[in-house]
């Protein structure tokens, strides 16, 4: 079995590991309240989806 | 070979993931609305919808049926005698599933997966005839041109015939489109 004949070094390592990057989430304005939402998502902060409300959507700042 | 199970296995065996969806199932039908992550809700609806077709059929043997799922025998008196009669009116899409956000604790995908409850609605019927009304009315003066072209020299006389002729096939090519549209509204 192929191994690694050395020690990969931490510049290498870091080099690739800063390739690791995230991108925004797309939100999209809620029609009930206007803040901001996930599409196909019930609101975080009104909790409304298509007219209906779900109370276990609801999110506080730091939750 | 069988065809494997549709969505992602739950639990760790075969055993496990059947008491799941058992134990799902039994507390959507006692509560009418649970909130699961989005992955379970996803396999449950399929097994709670057949149960409520079985449960409009209402007979003893369907009865029977639902039982080898459910085993709570007060959770299947109410989906039999409380929940079919509410479904009568609807074909299918029986449950919703509208996602509500990540959890805090592992930050897995929830959803609420509820039954559909409100009387169905005369409005969606009325949509489509009016889509495919306004699709006729696109399509047809399309169709004329091309029919005129076709045989330009006895246009007046056959313009007509023509159009009755195209009806029918209009008609056939519009309906999955609507159908289609119809589909995708439910879905969203």
């Amino acid at each position: 079995m192929a191994v690694p004949k050395r020690k990969m070094s931490r510049s290498n390592t870091r080099a690739r590991r800063s390739q690791w990057k995230t991108t925004a989430a797309n939100l999209t304005t809620c029609p009930q309240c206007k803040g901001q939402k996930l599409s196909h998502t019930a609101c975080p902060t009104c909790g409304t989806y298509k007219g209906r409300q779900y109370a276990a959507a609801l999110r506080t700042e730091h939750a | 070979m069988p065809t494997p199970t549709k969505g992602p296995r739950l639990g760790g065996g075969p055993a496990h993931e059947r008491l799941i969806l058992a134990n799902l199932a039994t507390s959507l039908f006692e509560h009418g609305r649970i909130t699961t992550t989005e992955t379970k809700a996803k396999r449950l609806r399929p097994l709670a919808e057949r149960l409520i077709t079985f449960a409009k059929r209402g007979d003893l043997a369907a009865r029977r049926r639902v039982l080898t799922v459910v085993r709570d025998k007060s959770v299947v008196h109410t989906l039999f005698t409380e929940i079919a009669p509410t479904m009568a009116e609807r074909q299918g899409g029986y449950t919703r599933i509208t996602k509500v956000g990540n959890r805090k604790g592992d930050n897995a995908p929830m959803a609420v997966i509820e039954l559909v409850l409100e009387p169905v609605s005369p409005k969606q019927a009325v949509v489509k005839e009016a889509e495919k009304a306004t699709t006729k009315a696109a399509k047809k003066p399309a169709a004329k041109k091309t029919a005129k072209a076709a045989d330009e020299k006895p246009a007046a006389e056959e313009t007509p015939a023509a159009e009755s002729a195209e009806e029918t096939p209009a008609v056939e090519a519009e309906a999955p489109v609507a159908e289609a549209a119809a589909e995708e509204k439910s879905e969203a």
